[in-house]
């Protein structure tokens, strides 16, 4: 199935001593100011609107772009719009080494992959995973590639629900799948 | 099983193991005016005009900008108000504070229950033995049609607390402290169990101060299993029933067990931009401040401004500082104003808003401005998050106390 395999290129969310940036929260990447907006589409222009050094994010990223962040990624509120904000702007997938627990949630039930990879920051410092490289990733195997420095690397594969709510393309999809079955 | 285990265990039919995933039955749903028109918008979509599954179940609290003070979250909090209508839901409207705290004062989040909530505190209802949870719009809608979720059980970690503690050494001091201690690390998307003497005996306004800043540990939940005559009482005045306090069945087993030495505890304060950059006051006791914040989900009960009252009693505020005081509920403001606490902190020259989230959220009152350094009681002092200026969190009487001289300081230094 085509949704099993993204491909894209990488965004590394690094800070100015060029370290992967760790706990950032769900207001540095869409803050509360904006929390009265409803509409999906307007969302994308704020997301990591509060994270410094990577305010102009929404003007530089491409559709099906890949963000690679540091642990406890959606640290913070429960407010969906921070993952929203990544769909506005059609971002392919998040990869952490770990995430907030709302926020993984939040991504599961609107059918927007995270990954928990927790190699991830290893890899960065290494500079294996560099901004601009083109990575694939196969969710049923739990294999990524760095195409670009042609270098594999594994993560948590999908939990069984994760799988399912993420084939089905969310949470409410899937609930309706299930009544029919 | 652990506490978690034990709620998680009564509210499901599958089995249960730390890391299985399980459909949850919840007892209470819940949206606030943040998320809450994104609950009503999705609900709406995907059920179009369906019955939510229980509307004795259902509420909407708001708490976040109230009353509005603006066009945009007037719209929202009426989009609610007619989806509630529609659907036969209560409000707690723009009047009755911190959805979290009226949930407890009302006896709906009771011990051994699940809820769920568009407030990423809504853990704090481990205070009380119940098992609250923070959720998306998408869960939200969600639950409020299908009256469950799924949910993967976390690991538990058991947390010794040794040695006692007392004023001006408070349950957020303690806080700070296990803060400092625990990290973002050894507590993430686990369950945290509280122990020992010091945290036995607190009142429902310090575990709540407790079990609120669990979710800065990045844990899913916090309990405290013992409890004391004190915090029974308070309970049992609140629901009008006897109280039964949770705790977990003998061979519960734990992820890990850390043991946090709290013995010459002095008051703590967390500098900025991280709830975990936790200090002893006297290391801080040169940064100015502008600005004074007490309230919040975190330190908001009528405990914590009779804590801030005995300090700024018959003191003034320092000219040119501002303290802002914000009560978590109607009930406490009306407490505040039984007890005379509200005048005491009127005449110390403090600002006294209606019951809600101020301090925290942009929307009600305690933003700060570029520049501007504010010592508050709440949880978080994320870059940005209050608006540009820089947060310290402390306790409610160090806040009082810093108002008074104009810098970080203590009781004891006045």
């Amino acid at each position: 199935m085509e949704k099993l395999i993204l491909s894209g290129k990488i965004w590394v969310l690094l800070d100015r001593e060029g370290k992967l940036i760790e706990n950032i929260d769900t207001d540095q990447i869409y803050h509360n100011a904006f929390l009265h907006i409803t509409d999906i589409s307007k969302m994308g222009q704020y997301a990591l609107g509060n994270l410094e050094g990577w305010k102009d994010f929404p003007q530089k990223a491409n559709p099906g772009d890949i963000i690679i962040t540091g642990r406890n990624f959606g640290a913070g509120s429960s407010r969906q719009q921070a993952v929203d904000c990544f769909i506005s702007l059609n971002i392919g997938l998040i990869i952490a080494p770990s995430f907030g627990a709302i926020y993984f949630r939040n991504a599961v039930n609107c059918g927007f992959p995270v990954l928990r990879c927790p190699d991830v920051a290893d890899l960065v410092e290494c500079k294996k995973l560099k901004t601009q490289d083109e990575i694939r990733i196969d969710l049923k195997k739990g294999e990524g590639h760095n195409l670009t420095q042609n270098i594999t690397f594994g993560f948590q594969p999908l939990s069984s629900v994760q799988y399912d709510i993420y084939i089905a393309g969310g949470l409410f999809s899937y609930a309706k799948g299930q009544k029919k079955g | 099983m652990t506490v978690i285990e034990k709620i998680i265990r009564n509210h499901t039919q599958d089995d249960v193991k730390p890391g299985r995933i399980v459909w949850m039955d919840i007892d209470v749903r819940s949206a606030r005016d943040f998320g809450g028109p994104n609950v009503a918008k999705n609900y709406e979509r995907e059920y179009g005009s369906v019955p939510v599954e229980d509307s004795s179940k259902t509420f909407f609290t708001f708490d976040l900008c109230v009353p509005a003070c603006s066009l945009k979250y007037a719209d929202n909090q009426q989009i609610c108000r007619e989806f509630a209508r529609k659907q036969n839901i209560k409000v707690f409207d723009v009047d009755a504070g911190i959805g979290s705290h009226v949930l407890i004062e009302q006896g709906l989040a009771s011990s051994g229950s699940t809820v769920v909530g568009t407030d990423s505190h809504m853990n704090i209802l481990g205070a009380v033995g119940s098992f609250g949870q923070g959720m998306g719009d998408v869960d939200i809608a969600f639950a409020f049609r299908a009256g469950k979720t799924w949910f993967e059980i976390p690991e538990t970690i058991k947390v010794l607390l040794k040695g006692k503690f007392s004023w001006p050494v408070s349950a957020k001091d303690l806080t700070l402290y296990i803060l400092k201690k625990l990290g973002t690390k050894k507590g993430a998307l686990k369950a945290i169990e509280f122990y020992g003497e010091s945290v036995k005996g607190l009142s429902l306004s310090g575990r709540i101060t407790l079990c609120s800043m669990v979710t800065e540990m990045a844990g899913i939940v916090g309990f405290i299993p013992e409890c004391g005559d004190l915090f029974r009482a308070e309970m049992k005045e609140l629901s009008d029933r006897e109280y039964i306090h949770f705790q977990p069945g003998e061979g519960a087993s734990y992820a890990d067990v850390v043991k946090i030495d709290i013995s010459g505890l002095v008051p703590q304060v967390a500098a900025p931009f991280l709830p975990t950059n936790v200090h002893d006051v006297s290391e801080l006791k040169d940064v100015k401040i502008d600005s004074g914040f007490i309230g919040c989900c975190t330190n908001g009960r009528t405990e914590d401004f009779r804590a801030a009252a005995r300090v700024l009693k018959g003191r003034k505020v320092k000219k040119g500082v501002m303290l802002k005081v914000v009560p978590a509920t109607r009930k406490v403001y009306k407490e505040l104003l039984d007890g005379g606490i509200l005048n005491d902190l009127f005449q110390s020259g403090a600002i006294i808003s209606n019951a809600g989230c101020g301090g925290c959220a942009e929307g009600h009152i305690g933003l700060t401005g570029r520049g501007e350094v504010q010592i508050s009681t709440g949880n978080r002092n994320f870059e940005g998050k209050q608006g540009k200026g820089k947060t310290y969190l402390a306790s409610p009487v160090v806040v009082a106390a810093s108002c008074i001289v104009g810098h970080i300081a203590s009781p004891e230094d006045l």
